[in-house]
């Protein structure tokens, strides 16, 4: 039976089955209530809405096969908005950091800054107030108040922003007793670098260029995403065969993230033929996605309307003689990998997670599916040309770094099906059409299932083909909190471990 | 054990010759011939994502798999800027890393280069000068070499970092 606030539910514009509905604070409280008792789950909050009608907040959930908007108009922004954190813990995050970059505060009890460090002061509100001068206040060092962990023999280990090997900028504090972690807290925003801001200053037909820099491993999440968006606020249905080749990319990224993740996660146990093996498999792939896609990472290949370039027929068969290759030799690795005791035994309920706790936390994307999870927009929420094709949904419940390693194994032989069946079966006709001129003052929606989980873009239009407000949100804002929990009894020398097998995002998260 | 070897030695060596160093892309003379030919190419490098997308890291990445084995020309990632004799810079500096990244310049021993990664660490990229970005890397730390590209591809990577040890005139 259809709930009151699910009646007022209108279709919103690109992403399928995405429906919205405004809400007042009271019924903003018991839709999340209803939408958390059936198990649905949040995608993303963040906070819009047009200069006229003043700001609202947006909460995106998946709930019983669909999507859903719902929007908390503000009428006094000075008094703070009913927050969801109790419901859905990963909203906690985001309401601080709406708070940092608008203003608004939720009821939330943590009023900590998130993604405010010292860079701007607190009544600089980047997404309200215009924009500032570059680098002009003298750098400084700010302090953060951390839970500190009490009793005896108990000590702290502070890593970051700066790490040991080639990665992005985050703070790590552990709270440890000899080298069992009783604690870790995160501290990130060290890569914030007002991407949000700076939409509202790009075109809107330029915007995707920027979409695919919110996170470079997801660059083709990100930029379709975008597209989706803009193309349902602007009426334009793309045709059939770009929508085929966006999800070659898309599976292309996929399988290079996956291929990239094995090593590093064999390397990580000690086991550095593992990363040889597989980072010679992934360097084969770039070059030849280089060669028949135009580039080794496929930053620019998805545009408004379609893709940037056409794939011809030879060039088809090369990627996908390719990809059968390396599917092949991954096959033989993983025997490798199953029998290896060291690897088994530095896998093995390493950084377990249980579908219990994942199911309250609202872990998801691929270190969700590992714990029992089974959400996969491409086959829950498929946009063209995934309900056309049936991509397997892959899972386990083990929640470990073996169950991570096992999905990434079982995802790149999917993807590597899937794409043998788009090179062979790529509809003929066009990869680009003009795009339409967008609609005022709504919200379009983009949501894509890049490697790492659900890749979200929450797009408005602004007059002269602006963009008034874009929203990216990376899966790594649900599973960064989780990770804190992931680590909990492990010892400090498998943090790089269990911390690779999510390979979280900071750019992604910082923006 | 035994597939492991089978697969070790039915692959080979699959590395191959370097590429020369691209003296256009060194901005800055910052060390005399002396010191870089007694550094030659043996040569220990920090890398510091100052604000990156995580792009140019997945480039750096490559340059330690076994078709570019950079470890094969003596020139290896250290843990710490103290090892150093060279920063390789990613990212528009962000407000927020911009301490840190000052911080990690000052614990690099003299003398010691920087080489700026991307279209970002050249320019500011996309993401161009803000309330939370510096924008190019040599608007906070100066730097030696500067390599363009969105991500620029290993090779170019490479390019860059030779043409900051090269004691060839341009």
């Amino acid at each position: 039976m259809a709930l009151e606030w699910q009646e007022r539910g209108e279709p919103v514009p690109g992403a399928p089955r995405v429906l919205g509905a405004g809400l007042s604070p009271e019924r903003w409280r018991s839709a999340a209530l209803d939408i958390a008792a059936a198990g649905g789950r949040l995608v993303a909050l963040w906070a819009g809405g047009e200069e006229r009608a003043g700001p609202r907040i947006h909460a995106a959930f998946l709930v019983e096969g669909a999507g859903w908007v719902l929007s908390l108009p503000l009428t006094d922004s000075d008094s703070s908005y009913p927050g969801l954190e109790d419901l859905f813990p990963a909203a906690g995050r985001m309401q601080r950091a709406i708070a940092d970059l608008t203003g608004l505060y939720s009821t939330g009890a943590d009023v900590r800054p998130w993604l405010r460090h010292a860079a701007w002061p607190p009544n600089y509100r980047p997404l309200i107030d215009s924009p500032l001068g570059a680098c002009e206040a003298k750098a400084v060092l700010d302090s953060y108040d951390f839970v500190r962990v009490e009793g005896d023999g108990v000590h702290e280990i502070a890593v970051g922003p700066v790490h040991a090997g080639t990665i992005e900028p985050g703070h790590f504090r552990f709270s440890v007793v000899g080298e069992k972690v009783l604690r870790l807290e995160e501290r990130l925003g060290y890569v914030h670098k007002g991407i949000e801001q700076r939409f509202t200053q790009l075109p809107i037909l330029e915007g995707h260029r920027l979409a695919a820099r919110v996170s470079g491993d997801s660059a083709v999440a990100f930029s379709w995403a975008y597209c989706q968006a803009l193309e349902g606020i602007a009426e334009t249905e793309i045709a059939s065969r770009a929508a085929w080749l966006r999800a070659l990319y898309l599976e292309t990224e996929r399988v290079a993230n996956h291929l990239g993740d094995l090593g590093a996660l064999g390397n990580d146990a000690g086991f550095a033929f593992g990363l040889a093996q597989f980072s010679r498999l992934k360097e084969q792939l770039l070059r030849a996605s280089g060669l028949a896609l135009g580039a080794r990472y496929l930053m620019d290949a998805i545009v408004p309307g379609g893709t940037r370039a056409d794939l011809t027929a030879s060039d088809a068969r090369e990627l996908s003689r390719c990809v059968r290759e390396i599917a092949n030799e991954a096959v033989a690795l993983r025997e490798i990998y199953d029998e290896h005791e060291g690897l088994r035994d530095r896998f093995n309920g390493a950084g377990a997670v249980s579908p219990t706790l994942a199911a309250r936390l609202g872990l998801t994307g691929l270190a969700g599916r590992a714990s029992g999870q089974a959400f996969d927009l491409r086959i829950d929420l498929p946009c063209q040309p995934y309900g056309e094709m049936t991509p397997l949904k892959i899972g386990s419940g083990e929640g470990d770094v073996a169950a991570r390693v096992a999905v990434r194994f079982d995802e790149l032989q999917e993807s590597c099906r899937l794409i043998q069946e788009i090179t062979g079966s790529l509809p003929a006709g066009a990869h680009q059409r003009r795009v339409g001129s967008p609609a005022l003052g709504v919200l379009g929606m983009g949501l894509i299932e890049g490697w790492r989980g659900p890749v979200l873009i929450a797009l408005e239009a602004g007059p002269g083909g602006t963009i008034h407000r874009c929203h990216p949100h990376d899966p790594s804002w649900q599973n960064w909190p989780v990770l804190e929990h992931a680590i909990i009894d492990n010892i400090v020398p498998d943090f790089p471990l269990i911390n690779k097998s999510f390979n979280l995002s900071y750019s992604g998260h910082d923006l | 054990m035994l597939k492991t070897l089978r697969q070790i030695g039915s692959i080979g060596i699959v590395s191959e010759p370097p590429p020369d160093a691209d003296e256009g892309l060194r901005v800055r003379e910052s060390l005399n011939e002396r010191i870089r030919t007694v550094l030659g190419r043996a040569l220990c490098i920090r890398h510091v994502d100052a604000g990156s997308c995580n792009g140019c890291e997945l480039e750096i990445h490559a340059l330690n798999n076994p078709l570019y084995n950079l470890e094969g020309l003596g020139i290896r990632f250290v843990a710490s800027p103290r090892h150093a004799d060279l920063l390789l810079v990613t990212g528009p500096v962000s407000r927020h890393m911009e301490v840190a990244l000052r911080r990690t310049y000052e614990a690099t021993p003299d003398p010691k280069l920087v080489v700026a990664v991307g279209e970002c660490g050249c320019t500011g990229g996309i993401f161009g000068e803000s309330y939370a970005s510096c924008g190019r890397v040599s608007n906070v730390i100066p730097v030696d070499a500067a390599v363009p590209g969105c991500p620029p591809s290993p090779t170019r990577i490479l390019q860059g970092i030779l043409a900051a040890l090269s004691t060839g005139r341009r």
